[in-house]
This record gives structure tokens, sequence and C-alpha cells, in this order.
């Protein structure tokens, strides 16, 4: 049992896997390409089959998988009777529309895009009857929607076809978010999201006051999937899919969903007022109003669509009386409808395949020219009409059994009553299926000269047509141990199964025999109907749901272009408004403790710095047109900055902040020679104002939380401690910002220079593309302004001081970077200082001058350096520890005194070689910006070389 | 101190707001660095504030400030500058593409067509 437990997952597993074959296998053939999206179906059935004797034994397979246990999402298959039951309907019939589907489709159509859809929609919903777990079960039953959504509008080019595929995406969706908040209630009052769990949990749930809200949630989105009244109207718009996705997905599977989580929660949800009310309801309210629509509609397709929403509707009804009795017939009427709509859709799909229309008025007369379809057909329409000896017939005469025996709302006989008058209509239009269609004369303008298909395409039909007659002769030989273990799950006992042609002159009998005679007349009498129909005004539900959606559609519309228009100060003001909104609304909920710091004395030289701080903060808003003058300010600020490190007791702090200015600076300047030098006053006083009262509400909104902090200690331990105390023991270094960098928090830091090399390459990739396109053009026909420059662009001194500073820069880039573990210093701050040092060469020769003397490519850089830092995380690896897990220890050379060595260390080496890359790589693009501008590429070192010139002069 | 250090967290947040609201796309860049700044004083202040007391271990020392904030903080410092090097890139990309540095819509394209 253990090891047939196993397959459940792989069951579900295989569709979803299988689904990359038939995109492959296309090139081999269409032939090829079925049979390899057959395989896995019939792969999931053999399973299924093994798995199949111990559950009509009685038992219950599970297996579980532990994926998110702090979600409660865990991988927890079941399979009982009712997943069998359905299992085997979604893996069986999936075989037999692939089989008609290859008939069916035609050369233009792709058919691997179809296959690998019909396969992720097949897994989608195995997964569904499979899933234990309720969360598990809701990730399956968004897939279904999303996949369905798929199937139906896979001919793109028919607008009914998006259409359809979108309201069908949109009710079915909103109702699985309906389902969500539904399941989630229901997890947390039976307190387990394991359905083995909730179902044994029905007097908690039904006691608790929120069974009511959660029932509701449910059943939404067990009637929208299973088009219950009012949401009825999406299932004959998606018959704009190709004939066998309306076979598969809108009679046999995905449109069971909802009646399979109906059937699924029965134990737990059923038998109150409410359910009954609720449930049974709408499904007879369904029944009747489908039946009567299915009546007067000319499309096959919409015929057999409104028909099956009426069969659904009756199951929906079954399933809400709520008695054991009523569960096993709509257990055993889920397995005939699947045999004969299946099958009639199949047929109409054939009819439409060789006539060229499924229009009832253009048919007519077929029988003589399609003989096997014709029977085929006239089997399955009379099963849905409840003929006898047909399977359709005896669930139906169980349901009026059923039906007969329930007070509804009025006197005793209401519910009776309508469940006639809605067989009545079944009859009338399953009459009207064979009669319109086979029957009469035969004419003479069809669009196309019908035949029967050949022996591929009617097989799968003709298969279920002999389902159809056999269970309805032997009903207990061949669907009488399934429907008994399927109800026994449903109803978590064992029901007393027996099914039986003839129950004597009870009153089912009688009711059976009006709506067979009546839908009789009611046929007889359809011309005359039909006019009153179409005379008659009725609500059309596209309309309504085109309306409801566009004016949707408008509001959000209305809303994000209200909040976010495409200019950055109106996202920027919304953003920092609710920000403040936010803040003020979480200082609100709080109290604020007394001070327990004592503030710090304010000595002379930081409270110069600070008004030096805010003198150029204040002078850069005020200037910040005039650009120049504006960065200068900003230097200012950064070097305060920087300087408040250093006061702060943050070394390391201060001197990347110092060397981050640097870079930033240049940078700036160097984009600054494209940019306009001013600019220009656009905005009015009124936005001014209203931005400098946003501007002063943030300031002292973050002013206040800061020095209220600030005041205080902290309100839990942190795990700084720890940090401190563990940094020279288990990381070897002494400078604890350090160990914490690239030993303690080694991914944090592993992923940020990641995101540093990715941002580089962004920069060239930007400006590779602008340089492309007009900008690129732009720039090459660029008159430059005539702005004061200096004579000479690469100076002699400057030329002659940063050669000789090169050296001494790049040691002492290798001092801070060796110094790292131990002192203030490290990969980051070397990385900049190294960059600032090759920069000097750049703004003395030129880029050009300096790249032609680069060997390795900044690209490159940046690669080696995440690659060593990965090498020495997975290093780790062989010593059988976590990644990036550290190690260190000391060499001593005899001359010298002690020596460390760290794997951190190497890690360091990466962060050093990918900061080094990316900053250089961000310069090397906006140089390249400058030589497409023409500035012109120096070949000399230097403008004016007094040794060359005095060469020359020899 | 504390006073000290919080005014200048607020007046540069003030400064790096306004900035930012501005039409232009280098004020708008000027305001984002004023913005790092502070953000970035501010996570360091979290650990509050001490004076000589750098979170590098000595013998015989017991006294050291957080250590962790600065950690985080020297990270954002990074991150930070290649976040500005690419809005730089951006801002040179758009005005060089349309010469225009503007960073509102112009009136045409404010309502674009929906629908389906």
């Amino acid at each position: 049992m253990e090891t047939v437990a196993g397959f459940l997952p792989i069951i579900a597993a295989l569709p979803f896997l299988g689904a990359l074959l038939p995109g492959l296998m296309i090139q081999a053939g269409r032939n090829t390409c079925a049979a390899f999206t057959a395989a896995p179906t019939i792969l999931a059935i053999t399973l299924l089959l093994i798995c199949a004797p111990a559950v009509m034994r009685g038992e219950v397979l599970t297996f579980g998988l532990d994926w998110l246990p702090s979600l409660c999402l865990n991988v927890n298959f079941m399979l009982d009777g009712l997943g069998l039951l359905f299992a085997g309907l979604i893996l069986g019939i999936g075989l037999l529309i692939i089989l008609y589907a290859r008939f069916y489709l035609s050369r233009e159509d792709p058919m691997g895009q179809f296959y690998t859809y019909l396969l992720l929609f097949q897994g989608a919903m195995v997964g569904i009857v499979l899933s234990d777990n309720i969360l598990l079960l809701l990730i399956f039953w968004e897939l279904t929607s999303l996949s369905s959504f798929l199937l139906i509008g896979y001919w793109k080019h028919l607008p009914e076809g998006r259409q359809g595929a979108r309201m069908a995406l949109t009710v079915t969706g909103l109702g699985g978010l309906a389902m969500i908040a539904g399941m989630l209630i229901l997890g947390q009052i039976a307190g387990s999201h394991d359905l083995s769990v909730i179902l044994t949990q029905k007097e908690a749930i039904q006691a608790s006051p929120m069974y009511l809200p959660a029932l509701i949630l449910i059943l939404l989105g067990c009637f929208t999937k299973s088009a219950q009244f009012p949401f009825h109207f999406w299932l004959p718009h998606a018959m704009a899919a190709p004939t066998p996705v309306s076979a598969y997905l809108h009679s046999a599977t995905m449109v069971k969903a909802g009646l399979f989580l109906m059937a699924r929660m029965w134990p737990v949800l059923a038998g109150t007022p409410e359910w009954f009310w609720i449930v049974a309801s709408t499904g007879l309210i369904t029944m009747v109003m489908a039946a009567k629509i299915a009546l007067f509609k000319d499309d096959l397709k919409a015929l057999l669509a409104f028909s099956t929403v009426s069969h659904l509707g009756l199951i929906t009804m079954l399933l809400g009386l709520g008695t054991r009795a009523a569960a096993v017939v709509a257990v055993f009427h889920i397995i005939n409808h699947a045999t004969f709509k299946a099958a009639l859709f199949m047929t109409a799909g054939i009819i439409d395949h060789e006539a060229h229309s499924r229009d009832i008025k253009r048919l007519g007369g077929l029988r003589h020219l399609m003989p096997i379809t014709f029977t085929i057909a006239t089997i399955a329409a009379l099963s849905m009409a409840g003929i006898p000896p047909l399977n359709g017939y005896l669930s139906k005469e169980m349901m009026l059994a059923e039906v007969a025996e329930t007070h509804w709302i009025g006197p005793a006989w209401t519910m009776g009553a309508l469940a006639t008058l809605g067989a009545l209509f079944s009859v009338a239009y399953s009459f009207r299926y064979i009669a319109h269609v086979f029957l009469g004369r035969e004419r003479s303008d069809y669009p196309a000269r019908p035949h029967d298909p050949g022996f591929g395409m009617w097989a799968a039909p003709g298969i279920l047509a002999l389902l159809v007659v056999l269970i309805g002769i032997m009903p207990m030989t061949f669907a009488g141990d399934l429907v008994r273990v399927t109800a026994g799950a449903v109803t978590q006992s064992d029901p007393h199964v027996k099914i039986y042609l003839w129950h004597g002159f009870v009153p089912a009998f009688w009711m059976s025999v009006i709506a067979v005679l009546g839908g009789a007349v009611l046929l007889w009498l359809h011309a005359p109907m039909a006019r009153l129909w179409e005379a008659t005004p009725r609500p059309e539900a596209k309309a309504m749901f085109d309306a409801l959606t566009s004016a949707a559609t408008r509001g959000a519309t209305a809303l994000t272009d209200g909040l976010h228009n495409g200019a950055l100060m109106r996202n920027a003001a919304v953003f920092s408004v609710t920000v403040l909104v936010a803040g003020w609304l979480a200082w609100q909920g709080g109290t604020v403790q007394p001070p327990t710091r004592a503030a710090l004395p304010v000595t002379p030289v930081p409270a110069m710095g600070w008004l030096l701080l805010v003198v150029a903060t204040g002078l850069l808003v005020v200037y910040h047109r005039a650009r120049f003058t504006a960065l200068v300010l900003i230097g200012v600020v950064g070097l305060m900055v920087s300087l408040g490190f250093v006061y702060f007791s943050a070394p390391d702090l201060a001197m990347t902040q110092i060397s981050v200015e640097v870079v930033t600076i240049i940078l700036l300047l160097l984009a600054l020679n494209f940019l306009p030098r001013e600019t220009p006053v656009e905005s009015t006083p009124g936005r001014r104002a209203r931005d400098t009262i946003i501007a002063l509400a943030g300031g002292v909104a973050v002013a206040g939380l800061s020095y209220a902090i600030l005041l205080r200690d902290f309100a839990q331990e942190s795990i700084s401690a720890f940090h401190l105390a563990n940094s020279y023991k288990g990381g070897g270094g002494t400078n604890v910002v350090n160990v914490i960098l690239v030993d303690f928090r080694g991914y944090d830091t592993y992923g940020e220079i990641i995101v540093l090399g990715i941002a580089a390459l962004v920069i060239f990739a930007l400006t590779e593309a602008v340089l492309r396109g007009p900008g690129g053009r732009w720039l090459a026909n660029w008159d430059r302004p005539e702005l004061p420059e200096a004579g000479d662009r690469h100076p002699l001194m400057m030329v002659v001081a940063t050669r000789v500073m090169m050296p001494i820069s790049l040691m002492v880039g290798a001092y801070i970077f060796l110094r790292g573990h131990n002192e203030p210093g490290g990969g980051f701050i070397a990385g900049l200082i190294v960059a600032i040092a090759f920069l000097m060469q750049y703004m003395a020769s030129g880029y050009a001058w300096a790249e032609a003397r680069q060997r390795v490519t900044n690209h490159a850089t940046i690669g080696i350096g995440v690659l060593i830092a990965t090498v020495t995380g997975l290093g780790a690896w062989l010593a059988g520890r976590p990644f990036l897990t550290s190690d260190y220890g000391y060499l001593h050379f005899p001359p010298i005194e002690e020596f460390e060595w760290a794997t951190a260390m190497a890690f360091d080496v990466g962060v050093f070689l990918t900061v080094l890359g990316a900053v250089m790589l961000a310069l090397q693009s906006l140089s390249s910006m400058a030589r497409r501008a023409g500035e012109t590429v120096n070949i000399e070192p230097m403008d004016i070389d007094p040794t060359r010139d005095s060469e020359e002069g020899r | 101190m504390e006073l000290l250090m919080a005014s200048a967290i607020g007046v540069m947040t003030a400064a790096g707001l306004y900035l930012v609201l501005r039409l232009r796309t280098f004020p708008v860049i000027l305001g984002l660095a004023l913005l790092t700044y502070a953000v970035n004083f501010f996570l360091f202040a979290s650990g509050r504030l001490v004076v000589n007391a750098p979170p590098v271990l000595r013998d015989g020392v017991e006294r050291y400030t957080d250590p962790l904030p600065q950690a985080l903080v020297l990270t954002a410092i990074v991150i930070s500058f290649g976040m500005t090097a690419v809005v730089v890139m951006m801002a040179l990309g758009a005005y060089l593409s349309s010469r225009d540095d503007d960073v509102s819509l112009p009136p045409e394209d404010e309502s674009p067509e929906g629908g389906a």
C-alpha cells in the first residue's frame, strides 16, 4: 500500500511533464505528436488502475510531502472513491479527446500547442481531484482557470474565442478568489488545511459563526466553475472553443470541478438548512431555466452547452438535498452525464466538421448521409432525454424519486413539479437534436456534402455510446461498485446502492412518463413557440457582462491614471504623502515611552559639521537650478556625512562613503557634460508651495522619529551582541563590520555584488541602446556649446602627478584590502579606491589612451569577481558545510610575523573585483558617449610633452 | 548631539523630497542622492549614537558600538551608488533620445487610449 500511494504525485505530475512533449514532437508529424500526447495519459491511467483495487476495497491512499509547513501548504495527495472516479473520468475521456482531436484539428491549426494546453489542463484537473491539502487544491483550481483560458481562446483569430476565453477566465477566476477566502476560513475553523482532517470536523465547522461566510464563499467558487445560475452565462460563450475542448472541459471535466468540490465538502458542509436552501435552490433554478433556453438554441453547441448547464444544475440540486440517497444519485448522474454529453459534443463536432455548419436550421435529414454519426448521436441523445434502457434514464428516474420526497417551498409537490418540468424540457431538446438534425427530408443546400468521418474520429464517441448502453442495461455490473465506493467517499459511509431499471408504478415513473410525452408535444409545437421566444425580450448576459467589465476597467484606469499618469512628480508626490499618512497612522497607534538614554553633549567640531551640512543642503535647494553649483554643494553634504560616520565610530562607513562620493560626483560631472547646465523655472508657485509642504512634513516627521529613537534604548535585545562575541572566535577577524559582511551575512553580500554587477551591465546596455538610436545620431552631429575650457585637455602636470600616484594608490588599495578583516577596510572600499586610482589616469590622459592599456575588460572583471565569490562559497560544500561557510587559520613564515588566512578573504577578492569592474564599466559607458560626440581620441598621453618636442626638434 | 543628528536627517529628507518633486531629471537625481544620505544616516542611527567605540575588537576594550547597522549601511551605500549610476544613465539616455529632460509626460500622451 505504501508503494501504491507513492504513485499519486506521479499521476498528478505526468500530464505536466508530458506537456513538454507535443511541442517537440509536432516536428515529427501529427500522428507522432498525438501518440506522444497520449503516452503520459496512458501511463497515468495505468498507475491509477494499479491504485484502483485498494480504493475499491475501501482504502484511502495518502501521500504527504512537506512543502511550506509554516504556511500549512503541503504536497499532500489523497485517493479515495471520489478521487478515483474523477481521475478516471479526466484521464479516460482525456485520452478519447486526444484521439478525437487528432482528426478534428485541421492542418493549419498548431497541434503541438493544442496538445500542450490540453495536457496542462489535464494535469491541473487531476491535481484538484487528488489533492488532500486544500491550499494545494486551490493552486490546481486556479491552474484549470488559466489553462482553460488558453484552450477556449485557442483559435486566436476568432473574436468570439478571445471574448469567450476572457469571460470564462473572469467569471471562474473571480469565483476562485472567493473560494480562496472561503477555504482559508474553513482551514482556520478546522485547525488544519488537510482535507483528511477537515472532513472529520463536521460539528466544529457547522457550529462555527464563520460557517455561513465560508459556505457562501466556497459555493461562489463552485457555482462559477460549474456554471450555476446566475453565473451560467460564460459556458455558452466558451463554446467558441474547438469542439474537443468543449467536449472535454465543458461536459466532462472542468465544469464538474465545482460539483467535485461540493461532493468533496459534502460531509462537513452539507446537511444544514443553509446548504439545502442555497445549493438545492440554485441547482433547481439552473436546471429548469437552462433546459428551457436550450430548447430554443439553433446552434448545436449552444444547445448542448445549455443542456450541460441544466444537467449540472440537476446534480447540484441532488447534492443540495443533503441526503445520502441523493448523493448516490448525484454520483451516478455525474458518470452518466460525462458519457453521453461528451459523445454528443463529439457528434456535434463531427457534423460541424463534415457538413460545415452546426446551425440546426441549415441541417436535417442527415440520417442516411451519416448513418454512423446518426446512431451514436441518437443513443446519446436518448440517454440524455432519459429513455430506457439507457443510463440517463436510470439516474433521472432516481433523481425524480428523490425529489418527489423533498419538500421545498409552497405545496409539497413544488420541487417534484419543477423537476419534472426540467426533465420535460430536457426530453424536448434531446428529441430536437435527433429530429431536426438527422430526421426529416434530405436537403440539397448543405454548406458541404455531409458524410461519415473516418474511424479515428467516430471511435471516441462510439466507445462512449457503447458505455451508455452497457451501463443502462447492466448498471450494477458496469457502474455499481464505482458508484458505491464514490458515494461512500462523498457521504463518509457505506451506502446501499441498488440500481435497477424497473421500479414499479411509483410516482417517479409517472413523472418520467409525463416528461417524455410532454417533451414530445413540446417539440411538435416547437416552431410557433420559437417564434414567441424570439419575440419576447430577455436579458442579454453578454451585454451586461461587457458593461460591467468596461465600467470596472474605466474605474481602474481612472484610479491608476489619477495616482500614476506617467509623470514622475505626481507619482512621487502620491507616494510621499501615502508614506507620511501611513507613518502618522502608525504613530497614532502606539504610545511613546519616556526617554531612557541620556543625550550626548554637543561639542564644537561636530556642531560645525552639522552647520555646514544644513547650510549646504539649504543652499542646494535654493540654487538647484544652477547645476554645477548644486553638484559642488551636494559634494559638501556627502563629505559631512562621511565625517559624521567618522565621529560616531563607523570608520568603515566613512571610508566607503567618501570613496563612493568621489566616484558619484565624477559620474554626475561627466553626465552633466551632455545635459543642460541650467534647470528652467517651470513649476507654478502653487506647485512649489505644495511641494514645500510635503517636503517639510516629511522632514519634520523623519526628524521627530529619529530623535525619538535616538533617545530610547532597544525595545528588545538586538542580535549585535552575538556578532561582537563571535566575530573573532567564529570568523577570525576583529573588524566586526567586515566579518559581518563577508561571513555572518555573506549571502547578503553575495547577492549584493551580483546586483551591483547587473546594475553596471544595465548601464552598459542602456548606453549601447541609446547610441544605436536617435540619441547616438544626435550626439554625432552635436554642436558643442561654446564654454570656457582649460587650454589643454591633458595637462602635463596632471599626467605626471597621476603617474607617480598610481602605484601609491594601488598600494593603498592593497593595504586597505588586506587589513580589512581586522581593521577598517575590506573589499568594498579597496575596490572603490583602486577604481579611483584608475580614474585618475583616465582623467589625465583620456579614456581611449587608458583603455588601450587595459588588458582585462570590465565585463570580465565583474564576471571573475562574482565567480570567485561563488567558488569560495561552493568550497564550503567540499568540507560538507553549507554554502559560504567560512574557515580560517594561521600560517607562519619564519622571518615574518604570523600570517592569518581566511576563506572570507577569497570572498572579499570577489567583492573587490566586482566593485572595481562595476565602477569602471559605468565610466566606460559614459566615455563611449563622449567619443560619439566627436571628442578627439588622443594617442599621446599628454597634449604638451617636452620629451617628444625635444625629440622632434632634434 | 542626538538633536543635531535627527535634525540633519530631517533637513536632508525635506530637501531630498522637494528636489525629487521637481520637473527635470537632474534635480530628481540630486534629490534621490540626498534621500539616500538621509536614509543611510537614519539606518545607521538606529544603532544609537556612540562616540569613540568603533566595532573593531581590541584586547581589554569592552565597549563597542553596534556593528550590525554599520554593515547594513555599508552595503546600502554601495548599492545606492549602483542605483544612482543607473538613474543617471537613464536620465542621460532619455535626454539624448528625446532632447528633453522633463520627467512629466507631454500633454498628448497623458490619456492613452484604453479598451481591448
